[in-house]
């Protein structure tokens, strides 16, 4: 059984986010790239069951969409553990235009279980995994929070309002995974780092894809008005500003 | 034509989420001078169907089978796609729930239509179509194009006010065509707790953080909760250390929420908490420190020892409560 980890490269997520020409782009200058979080969780839990003899998962790829600048993210994963890895080479224009490219991996692959998060930490499109499993017509299941593969038998724990479900699931399918995934992801160990450099990065040309959405500019947060400081010892001022000031309570 | 808007039930019945978007996709119906149709997949009853007329919904299609009583994002998809087709929406409407969120990215590829997801405003113009959504997790708002035919808009919960607007509603029986479809995964266990107000669903959250020092100090948290017909939430270490249930962690890599009211305790207001409740109308801090982040954030905030002001609070909410 093979699984593959689909991966977004993100801003650090202690950035703070600048815009240049007039608000349309991001100001990339000074930005430390990483996996996106979510991502870095699914590939822990994709070494976690690669790791155990009974899981009966063989390999383990990640595969990222973007361009070359990308390449030291895609080697931390392989450092991380990942066997190889699919980069195709074209710039991520938007969810759908990503999708279809990850698409064409998983098709030209033999991978039982593709695992993508719920979104990543910049666009928070919330999309790919979902978009992927419809370009593939495979089952998705979005919201998972717990993974475990047994002699290749699929059960997965599905977070619902106010509790959660557990299915059962015949391969090839999307998971969308989130919060339970992975306690803490793994990180790179030095023989990691030197095994990584030998790991091959497979480039992947581009299908013509026009994306569906375009950013026209972005707009920073309303600044908030400074707090207003309430003496510790009258709370009844705080309670009064909520009820006749703000008039949520 | 028409703006097609999905209302989710729970158990035959509707949420204020469900009346949010029944308010916006009529407003939006407007906007495209086409009518707003709802649908409903389910049973739901008469009396709950016609509350959604209250919004504005000039109609709601019911569709009722075997095959959908359990959500299958593949048929579900189907159901709605097949909708969408025939009664030439040129917007469908989804809440960013995780229903929402499982459905949005399905239907755009079968239907080729752009989604935007996390929006909490109309379109601010129509040609181009370019709605504003959440980026950076909450450091930024997009103003995103979408640039095919038909739209998908996921909207975020309590972000969009209830506008009523009393209309006839006809209700109409629908069948769905599930052939070919068969439900890839199979349910083995379900928990759930009913009952209990979601985190989602609340307009009023008291968060603990670190600084409550230890699980044994929640009373007064539960109890300011309660009096405020709230639902309690924490910050990702006080899960991670299994003092409170992994779902009340919110932020980044928890629960995204947007409350009118976030009361923060001992929490310092970390960038990844941040990106979970800056979207809150008010935001409250109680910190012994007064150069913690979270005040840069907050409207209200108290300096000083938890473990002091909470109990003071406690006491005098209850008071204001009585008067
Ligand atoms: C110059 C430039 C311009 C851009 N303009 C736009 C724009 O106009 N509109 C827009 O929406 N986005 C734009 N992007 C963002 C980029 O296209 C995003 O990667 C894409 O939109 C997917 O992000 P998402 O938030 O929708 O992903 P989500 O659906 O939130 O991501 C969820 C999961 O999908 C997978 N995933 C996401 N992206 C990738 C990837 N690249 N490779 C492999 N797996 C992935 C990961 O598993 C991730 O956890 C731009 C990026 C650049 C560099
Ligand atoms: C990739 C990534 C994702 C993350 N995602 C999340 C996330 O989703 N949610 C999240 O919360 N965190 C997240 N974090 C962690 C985040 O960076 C912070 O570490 C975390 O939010 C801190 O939690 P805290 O405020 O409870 O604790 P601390 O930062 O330790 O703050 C405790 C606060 O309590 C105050 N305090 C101490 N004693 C008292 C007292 N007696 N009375 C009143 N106040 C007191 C202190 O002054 C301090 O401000 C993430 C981190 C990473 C790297």
């Amino acid at each position: 059984m093979n699984i593959l980890v689909c991966i977004s490269q993100v801003p650090d997520t202690t950035t703070k986010v600048k815009f240049t020409d007039n608000n349309t782009r991001l100001d990339t200058t000074g930005i430390q790239w990483v996996i996106n979080p979510w991502d870095e969780l699914s590939l822990t839990r994709a070494l976690e069951l690669k790791d155990d003899a009974s899981s009966g998962v063989a390999k383990v790829s990640v595969a990222l969409v973007g361009p070359v600048s990308t390449e030291p993210t895609i080697r931390k994963a392989l450092a991380i553990g990942a066997d190889d890895a699919y980069r195709v080479d074209t710039e991520a224009l938007d969810a759908y235009q990503v999708a279809a490219q990850l698409a064409e991996v998983v098709k030209a692959g033999s991978f039982d279980i593709i695992l993508c998060g719920i979104e990543s930490s910049d666009y928070n499109g919330s999309n790919v995994g979902g978009m992927l499993a419809e370009f593939l017509n495979y089952p998705s299941v979005s919201g998972i929070s717990h993974l475990e593969v047994q002699d290749g038998q699929v059960q997965v724990n599905r977070e619902i309002d106010g509790g959660r479900e557990m299915l059962v699931l015949p391969t090839p399918f999307v998971g969308i995974v989130q919060k339970g995934i992975a306690r803490e992801p793994r990180i790179a160990a030095m023989r990691g780092i030197m095994m990584a450099r030998k790991k091959t990065i497979q480039l992947v040309d581009a299908a013509r894809v026009e994306p569906l959405t375009r950013t026209l500019a972005y707009e920073p947060p309303q600044p908030r008005p400074a707090c207003k400081f309430i003496d510790p010892d009258n709370p009844e001022q705080l309670i009064a500003l909520l009820q006749n000031e703000a008039k949520v309570i | 034509m028409s703006v097609l808007v999905y209302t989710e039930n729970w158990n035959g019945s509707f949420k204020k989420l469900s009346f949010e978007l029944a308010s916006y996709a009529a407003r939006l119906a407007e906007m495209l001078n086409t009518n707003p149709i709802a649908v409903s997949i389910g049973q739901v009853g008469r009396d709950e169907l016609e509350k959604l007329s209250k919004y504005g919904i000039k109609k709601t299609i019911t569709i009722e089978h075997d095959g959908l009583t359990q959500f299958d994002t593949q048929t579900y998809t189907r159901v709605i796609a097949d909708l969408a087709n025939s009664q030439s929406a040129k917007a469908i409407v989804l809440s960013n729930n995780n229903t929402g969120k499982s459905l949005a990215p399905r239907l755009s590829v079968r239907l080729k239509a752009a989604v935007a997801s996390g929006v909490g405003q109309l379109p601010e113009q129509l040609s181009p179509f370019v709605v504003k959504k959440r980026a950076f997790s909450g450091n930024a708002q997009a103003g995103l194009e979408l640039k095919t035919e038909m739209k998908i808009i996921t909207l975020a919960q309590n972000s969009f006010e209830l506008v009523e607007k009393p209309v006839d509603m006809v209700i109409e029986k629908a069948e769905a065509d599930l052939s070919g479809i068969i439900p890839k995964a199979t349910v083995k266990d379900v928990e759930i707790q009913t009952g209990k107000l979601l985190l989602s669903d609340a307009e009023i959250v008291v968060s603990g953080g670190r600084g409550m020092k230890s699980p044994d100090n929640w009373a007064p948290i539960e109890e300011l909760a309660g009096l405020l017909n709230g639902a309690t939430a924490c910050s990702r270490p006080v899960s991670d250390e299994g003092w409170r249930p992994h779902e009340e962690h919110t932020g980044q890599t928890g629960k995204i929420i947007a409350p009118n009211l976030y009361v923060a305790i001992g929490i310092s207001g970390a960038t990844q908490h941040l990106a979970g409740i800056s979207a809150s109308k008010y935001i409250v801090a109680i910190n012994n420190d007064k150069d913690a982040p979270i005040f840069e954030a907050a409207q209200y905030g108290i300096v000083g020892d938890a473990s002091r002001v909470l109990p003071r609070l406690v006491e005098a909410l209850k008071k204001a409560k009585s008067a």
